[in-house]
């Protein structure tokens, strides 16, 4: 895979059993255009030290696995070239805002109790029996939601938001936006239902529109738009009005 | 299961890792010189009514050097957070949809920011010449 140029990969390494905290050891990688921080990362495992730590899965940008902060910012390390980054080096660090649980794996158990919190499946706006067929859309009303729901959950929103770092009891980016991926369906009746949780301090109201989660998302879902939108509904639904202004759960 | 234990990252200096940390806390801070124009605005309406004397008396003061000076500054930090105020603007817009098509971010940052300087445009001629 190399074309003779080597590249420094700076990798922070944490062992819970030895390491008061965690620090950064440097490796020499040879690599090649087609080269993926990723494939970088497994060289070093392959080659130089089996110890090293780090999650991935489809090398191709739709399993969300292998998110990791490269050189400060948040990517996915499939998606990410080392070629970009010659003949300067490559820090790598686990996602930032999450607890590192051994070198490049953070633990994301905060953030699927979360994602199960917004209720993010479709509570069905009419009961139909299976018998009675499907539930239809039209194109227009599955372009309501379709952005938001091309989430991946990597999570790289998250190590985006200085807000979660900071309050980590924020419902933070993506499980908003997938909690307005299925208020903005026009087969989903769960507004009300999720109100109580999109209304609170730590949910929409916990945003401070850094924006820095829709720059860094992979795929588009635009979480700060589906947040800051929701303020609003948000205040209506404090009024009172939100029934009559937006009676398709401001969507 | 128990609890493997785990490595907490301090955030302390967190907006000096990232420079869109930055601009976004100089977007946050250039809020506080509107806030402190708002405040003389304010003082100057409340001079205004204890008579000509107290209204005269801010007037002088408005002429310092400090005073205008402040004002400079002001002028330059409420103009950027106007700027970045506008480019933010498209995510807390609603889902504007035209023919099902998302309306172009830059269409409202651009429509916004031309509308900030007609209005401010406007404003000024009323006061200076009318």
């Amino acid at each position: 895979m190399a074309d003779g140029r080597t590249i420094e990969i700076e990798v922070l390494r944490y062992n819970p059993e030895k390491d008061a905290e965690p620090h950064f050891q440097s490796f020499q990688v040879p690599f090649s255009h087609d080269t993926s921080v990723l494939q970088g990362l497994q060289y070093i495992k392959d080659r130089l030290d089996g110890s090293l730590t780090f999650r991935w899965s489809c090398r191709m940008a739709i399993c969300g696995s292998c998110g990791k902060m490269v050189n400060g910012r948040p990517e996915l390390s499939c998606h990410t070239f080392l070629r970009d980054y010659y003949p300067g080096k490559v820090r790598i660090e686990p996602l930032s805002n999450f607890p590192i649980v051994r070198d490049l794996v953070i633990d994301q158990s905060d953030f699927l109790k979360k994602l199960e919190s917004v209720k993010p499946y479709i509570i069905p706006r009419e009961d139909k029996d299976v018998k009675d067929g499907e539930h239809l859309q039209t194109p227009r009303q599955m372009q309501q939601y379709y952005q938001y729901s091309q989430c991946i959950n990597c999570l790289l929103c998250y190590a985006a938001c200085p807000q979660y770092g900071l309050k980590p009891e924020f419902t933070g980016p993506a499980a908003l936006a997938l909690l307005h991926r299925y208020n903005a369906d026009s087969r989903d009746r769960g507004w009300e239902e999720r109100a109580e949780l999109l209304n609170a301090e730590q949910g929409v109201w916990g945003c401070t529109l850094v924006g820095y989660c829709s720059e860094v998302c992979p795929k588009h879902v635009d979480p700060a738009h589906a947040i800051n939108q929701n303020k609003v509904n948000s205040t209506m639904d404090y009024f009172g009005v939100r029934k009559f202004l937006m009676p398709r759960g401001g969507a | 299961m128990a609890q493997a234990k785990t490595y907490v990252r301090p955030m302390a200096g967190w907006w000096r890792r990232n420079p869109y940390f930055v601009r976004y806390m100089i977007r946050e801070g250039s809020s506080v010189f509107l806030a402190i124009y708002t405040v003389i605005l304010l003082v100057g309406l409340y001079r205004l009514t204890q008579g000509q004397a107290a209204w005269a008396g801010w007037l002088a003061a408005m002429t310092r050097p400090i005073s205008l000076l402040f004002h400079w500054v002001a002028l330059i930090t409420v103009g950027y957070h106007a700027y970045t105020w506008w480019k933010v603007a498209p995510k807390t817009a609603p889902d504007l949809r035209f023919g099902g098509r998302p309306l172009p971010e830059m269409i409202i940052t651009v429509g916004g920011l031309a509308a900030t300087l007609g209005a401010s445009v406007l404003i000024y001629v009323i006061v200076r010449w009318l």
